[in-house]
């Protein structure tokens, strides 16, 4: 059975219908990637999941249970964190503070605490008294990922982790997951950086405007396949 | 020698109103609410002070005690039915709320007490004074002052060393991201504004003690509590005592000149401030 | 066949309610000749009620300007009719410019001190400024300080208008003055609301509308928000001194406790407009008759009047945030004073 599992999805901005009807399953320790253009759905996707998008219709299933009506923070406290787009710290924290926040709600005992994180990312320890914004995108976006990691999450929603980074500095970001598997936490990595995606998935959907438009294994999927689902067939 | 006794006397009265603006100063800074019944509630929570005094017989003190978890209870479901609801990026529904809520709190004092004037007796303290040198320097004046600097102690503490703080800074920061925390804004605005009662239950404690109030007092209150925050910077807390200081100096000042200027000398110092320091003394990096 | 378009603002119902409109003008111009001298004046409170509601709904529900401090605009103005005619002689009628005008000069240091707070900051600013002035003229001595004065007798005797009035009605002097300052109070609710309506179906008024709606927006297309400010506050300010000179003219007798009365001038005023429905002209309109048809019934319970009105004033924000009006024409589409413009197509 899948750990987390939307069926028929739909979500509103307003007037503004931005999801149609969306499956999306995920199983058990498993790392699912979805990618896709600028206003294909994705970022929408994982509020919906997350509980901030309340316009939204159809099934969300956690672990056996019915989530699409809750509210963003009952949701994180069963286990769903989330790393959202943009990193959105906290400005008037520091780095260790933003970090502990992840923790706020759910307390759970579990591979990640504030050493564990540290030994992920050991910068974030050398700059632990600073405010957060006072950081580097690429080290914001390791705080953005350790303080959704401390609440010890059974799924772990990424959403465009790489946007506006480096590509180097993308590297050492996509350099912690396979760690992050390793403790057993299911992943959803939202990509527009299709490379990325393809190395870290077990699967891959990928969506145009509020649809998925082709779903599978990485290595079943061609490059014209991706790029027709990414683009639409007709470009 | 007149003038470091008016002084003196400025800085004391200062904790008094530092204690008036610091409830507003905390609720300001977390959610962007400025409470116009602010005052009104300092006025209602000096009348349940009394009341517990004379109907219970109790020290205006422990009667203070036991008046505090009750504030923070009102001020807890005030935001939760009320104030909540109201928020967001319209400014004009949680004025017009706040401001229906003075006019009804002020009234339902009125009925309830009449419009006579009153006090909370405190026996010896009243009088009582202790002199530095060649002043004299009253005993609850000085308590008033002391109390001040306590809770702005308290109040940075809570906010910067526990985990309801950092709570309190991060979903002013950002209430969706705080919410994908596991925090609810609703249930942190609702303990802030109890904080905020409890602030405002010790400074009606003074405000009752040294001088007479009725049900009308309370729109004052607030001006003096706003004035020391716009001067000390927003959401400072140390910035807001300062604020009441100076509020407090200026007019102990004004009215050794003139008894007539006295809240004019207040205001006058507060637009003085304004135009010279638009974001107050200790403005935030960020807002 | 090509379609034709053209714009318009009118409505069905608005052509009506301006006729209806002209009507009612005509009766209430008429009024002096058959109502009791009560009556009068119970219709000369509303009508000045009505113009500060008007004034403050341009401010706040139109500007996003929300101020507590109009007051202070209410006794300047009173006060310097008052100044006027006991210190130079001005006629009182000539007064009511000179409140309108000093009222506006006042605005000016006001808006700079004020418009430096953010949001809901401005508002208690606001207030600050109107107690610096009450306590300001509290000090005034010629005027009478904090206790006040009258108007003397030979400024109110002298009132234009009011000797003819005294001839052609037969009535005495005292009656004369209610039914002058009557029609004074009709004259300026009238021009007030058909000078605000004109105002907003302007291309500035439109601006304003935008600037209401979304700040941003109407930015990027070129509304200078920190201008329409500046003119919605002074223009505010300027009626609201004509009012409150009229409103003190009719009383004869001021001191600064009245005239800067927060609860009578600002309190109320507020009331009138959020539980009529804010950012709508209508809106003020109906609730003054609210506000009034609750003072008649109501005034007899003192304190608990106010609580009543406090506590309507936040049902209707919690519940029904567009006021009275708001609901009527949220059912039924009608618009009074329509300032959209729509699109009509005539194939």
């Amino acid at each position: 059975m899948a750990l987390l599992e939307t069926r028929g999805l739909t979500a509103f901005y307003g007037d503004f219908q931005a999801l149609f009807g969306v499956d999306l399953t995920l199983a058990e320790g498993e790392t699912v990637a979805v990618i896709g253009a600028n206003g294909a759905g994705k970022t929408t996707l994982m509020r919906s999941i997350a509980g901030v998008i309340r316009q939204a219709l159809g099934m969300v299933r956690f672990d056996g249970r019915e989530i699409g009506a809750m509210a963003p923070d009952e949701i994180m406290a069963l286990g769903i964190a989330m790393v959202p787009e943009g990193r959105k710290l906290f400005p008037s924290l520091s780095v260790e503070e933003n970090l502990l926040m992840g923790a706020h709600r759910r307390k759970v005992a579990g591979p990640w605490r504030l050493e564990t994180v540290y030994d992920l990312f050991p910068i974030l320890k050398e700059r632990r008294g600073q405010p957060g914004t006072a950081l580097s995108g690429g080290q914001q976006q390791m705080v953005s990922i350790g303080r959704a990691l401390m609440s010890n999450p059974r799924v772990l929603l990424c959403d465009e982790i790489s946007l506006g980074l480096a590509p180097v500095v993308i590297r050492d970001i996509y350099a912690a997951f396979p760690r992050i598997r390793e403790t057993g936490a299911s992943i959803v990595v939202v990509e527009q950086d299709i490379g990325q995606a393809l190395k870290v998935a077990d699967r891959v959907h990928c969506m145009m405007e509020g649809r998925v438009t082709l779903s599978g294994r990485p290595e079943e999927l061609s490059r014209e396949a991706i790029h027709d689902a990414y683009f639409g067939a007709a470009a | 020698m007149i003038w470091v006794d008016t002084v003196l006397q400025g800085v004391l009265l200062g904790g008094l109103y530092a204690l008036f603006a610091l409830g507003l100063s905390l609720v300001f800074g977390i959610m962007r609410l400025v409470n116009l019944a602010h005052g009104d509630l300092i006025v209602f929570a000096a009348y349940l002070i009394l009341m517990l005094v004379t109907l219970l017989g109790l020290g205006p003190f422990v009667a203070a005690l036991i008046a505090l978890p009750i504030m923070f209870g009102l001020g807890w479901a005030l935001q939760r039915v009320v104030l909540n609801r109201v928020l967001g990026t319209d400014i004009l529904p949680p004025l017009l709320v706040t401001f229906g809520l003075s006019v009804v709190l002020q009234n339902a004092l009125l009925e309830g007490f009449s419009a006579d004037s009153r006090r909370i007796p405190a026996g010896w303290l009243e009088t009582a004074s202790l002199p530095v040198g060649p002043i004299s320097l009253g005993v609850m004046p000085l308590l008033t002052f002391l109390s001040a600097i306590g809770v702005t102690l308290a109040l940075q503490f809570i906010f910067y060393r526990t985990s309801l703080g950092r709570a309190f800074r991060a979903t002013s920061d950002d209430p969706v991201t705080a919410s994908l925390m596991g925090v609810k804004p609703a249930s942190v605005f609702a303990q802030a504004t109890g904080i905020a009662m409890v602030v405002v239950t010790i400074a009606a404690l003074y405000l009752g003690t040294r001088a007479n109030f009725d049900p009308t007092t309370g729109p004052a209150r607030l001006i003096y509590a706003f004035e020391a925050v716009i001067i000390g910077g927003l959401g400072s807390l140390w910035g807001t005592l300062a604020g009441g200081v100076i509020i407090g100096v200026a007019q102990t000042v004004g009215a050794q000149i003139n008894p007539e200027w006295q809240i004019l000398a207040g205001h006058v110092a507060f637009l003085a401030v304004l135009l010279v320091r638009p974001r107050g003394l200790f403005p935030r990096a960020f807002d | 066949m090509a379609a034709h378009y053209t714009v318009t603002t009118r409505t069905t119902a608005s052509q009506i309610a301006a006729a209806a409109a002209l009507v009612l003008l005509a009766v209430a111009v008429a009024v002096p000749f058959i109502a009791s001298r009560s009556l009068i004046q119970d219709l000369f409170f509303i009508l000045t009620m009505l113009t500060l509601a008007q004034f403050w709904n341009l401010l706040a529900g139109y500007g996003g300007l929300v101020s507590v401090g109009q007051q202070a605009f209410v006794g300047f103005g009173a006060y310097m009719l008052f100044g006027g005619a006991i210190l130079w002689g001005v006629n009182p009628v000539a007064g009511l410019l000179l409140a309108g005008v000093a009222a506006l000069v006042l605005a000016i240091p006001t808006a700079f001190f004020a418009f430096r707070l953010q949001g809901a900051y401005f508002a208690i600013g606001t207030w600050v400024v109107a107690e610096v002035v009450r306590l300001s003229v509290a000090q005034w001595k010629a005027v009478g300080g904090g206790t006040g004065t009258s108007l003397p007798r030979d400024a109110r005797d002298a009132m234009w208008g009011a000797g003819w009035i005294e001839g052609a009605f037969d009535v005495r002097a005292s009656e004369a003055r209610d039914i002058l300052t009557y029609w004074l109070a009709l004259a300026l609710a009238v021009a007030t609301i058909g000078g605000i309506y004109w105002f907003l179906r302007t291309k500035r008024g439109l601006a304003l509308a935008a600037l209401r709606d979304n700040v941003g927006a109407a930015r990027s297309v070129g509304v200078d928000s920190e201008r329409m400010k500046w003119v919605v506050f002074l223009v505010a300010a300027f009626g609201t001194g004509i009012a409150g000179g009229l409103i003190f003219l009719q009383n004869g007798r001021i001191s600064p406790d009245s005239a800067f009365s927060v609860i009578d001038w600002t309190a109320f005023v507020i009331f009138i407009v959020v539980i009529g429905g804010i950012g709508t002209i209508e809106g003020p309109i109906l609730g003054v008759l609210v506000f009034f048809a609750l003072q008649t019934l109501l005034a007899d319970y003192g304190a608990w009047y106010l609580m009543v009105l406090g506590a309507l004033g936040i049902a209707v924000m919690l519940f029904a945030p567009g006021g009275l009006w708001g609901l009527l024409s949220g059912r039924t589409g009608v618009q009074l004073f329509p300032i959209q413009r729509r699109l009509n197509r005539h194939d």
